[in-house]
């Protein structure tokens, strides 16, 4: 077998593929996957959860952006395999059984925080993470939770907007 | 991406025991990194050795007049513990400025570390504050630790276990953020210990590295006074389409000042 050839066989499909077990909006799964497999990849292709998009796929854009045991990250720059474990939630995850939007998804939408709306799931996934650490945050906090966001379309004004009154909303329902 | 054989071990010798055994194999911290590294077929690694699953890397202690950091300690967990934000404040708003919310989830100081991009945060710190790397095998100073631009002196199978923090009298970072990646063009860390002043810079040269003549000067009186008249060389500076050699010259003058001001 020439070198070549060997490097095929270690690093190509022959490879023993990998199982992972995850809970994926409140529902487990398990996978065999190859080791390879990003977690974008994971969710959108074997999961069929293709409300997570893959935008520059290089961790710029945070189209990609779900909760890895409650925390945004990017989905295009982790291993699926990484997550072998964890809780994961996307955008999915978010309305009610009944098919009710989350008071962020509804904010995003009374405050035309969305234009095509590709960049979208990212920046909800992202808000809620702003969200996690302050509860009622400022212009400054949200503008930059977003630093790792971005919107090629309507600009940022009225997803600012957007997630402040997301979260007077959530902090309101809190009370 | 290549395809590659994906470990978990559990705690540093098997860590250790897979790299030594694996043809070209390489460790994942947070990844924030290596990921996109690997997607753009720069690196192709046969085995990658996750350290995530070894969880006595991620704490934070405190130890005689020092703060240790566990390798795998993402920057948010720098940015949010109190420990730190108590002892090394400058040392946490560094971890809060690094990327962005969803790198720092993942993000390891470790990992940056280790990585030593020239425009990286960490290393600042690291080298501002006189920080000791621990491995599985040796500790080495901040001093030594750095090579070159994405070098460092570590080996193929060697693995951060923590850092160590001497804590200062008083310290502070501040960068100057190329505003769209929030990588420094100019980074400054000056802490103050009671031997005397340390200052470190990123963003400017193939490396974080300290000046001497500011030093000196704010060992002598710590105030922006007494550094508004030295002039940093341009000699090794980086000249590229953010800036020139001189305007990073000029930075790290007011930068640095800026650092003394906010110092506590």
């Amino acid at each position: 077998m020439t070198a070549m050839a060997t490097k095929c066989f270690l690093n190509g499909d022959l490879k023993m593929p990998a199982s992972i077990t995850v809970k994926v909006n409140g529902k487990e799964v398990t996978e065999v996957i190859k080791e390879n497999t990003l977690l974008v990849d994971f969710l959108r292709d074997s999961l069929r959860l293709t409300g997570t998009h893959i935008g520059c796929d290089t961790a710029q854009c945070g189209a990609c952006t779900v909760h890895l045991d409650g925390s945004p990250i990017k989905s295009c720059n982790i291993l699926a395999v990484q997550a072998d474990g964890a809780k994961i939630t996307t955008i999915e995850g978010l309305s009610t059984k009944e098919g009710n939007m989350h008071p962020m998804q509804k904010a995003f939408r009374d405050h035309h925080g969305l234009q095509c709306g590709f960049c979208t799931p990212g920046m909800i996934m992202s808000a809620l993470g702003i969200l996690s650490k302050s509860r009622k945050p400022t212009e400054a906090e949200i503008r930059e939770g977003l630093e790792g966001n971005l919107c090629r379309c309507t600009g940022y004004h009225n997803i600012v907007k957007a997630i402040n009154s997301g979260a007077e909303a959530i902090a309101k329902a809190q009370e | 991406m290549y395809n590659f054989s994906y470990h978990r071990p559990n705690n540093i010798d098997s860590a250790i025991a897979i790299l030594r055994k694996s043809e070209d194999g390489k460790i994942i911290a947070g990844g924030q990194t290596l990921i996109a590294t690997m997607k753009l077929r720069l690196a192709a690694p046969s085995d990658l050795v996750d350290l995530g699953g070894i969880e006595d890397l991620k704490a934070i202690r405190k130890g005689t007049k020092t703060l240790m950091v566990g390798s795998m300690a993402t920057h948010t967990q720098v940015t949010t513990s109190s420990l730190i934000q108590k002892e090394i404040p400058s040392l946490s708003k560094l971890a809060s400025e690094i990327g962005d919310q969803m790198v720092r989830n993942l993000g390891t100081i470790g990992g940056s570390v280790a990585n030593n991009d020239p425009a990286a945060d960490y290393p600042a710190a690291v080298l501002g504050l006189g920080a000791t790397i621990v491995t599985d095998t040796r500790e080495i100073h901040a001093d030594d630790f750095f090579t070159g631009m994405y070098e460092t002196c570590l080996k193929d199978s060697e693995i951060i276990k923590h850092l160590v923090f001497p804590i200062p009298n008083r310290s502070a970072y501040v960068k100057f953020k190329n505003p769209a990646s929030r990588y420094a063009i100019v980074g400054v860390m000056v802490a103050e210990f009671d031997n005397g002043v340390r200052v470190a810079v990123t963003g400017a040269g193939s490396g974080a590295f300290r000046i001497e003549s500011l030093e000196t000067a704010l060992t002598k009186d710590f105030s922006n006074t007494s550094i508004a008249g030295i002039k940093i060389p341009t000699d090794n500076l980086i000249e590229d389409m953010h800036a020139s050699a001189a305007y990073r010259a000029h930075l790290i003058q007011v930068i640095t000042q800026r650092a003394v001001q906010e110092a506590k």
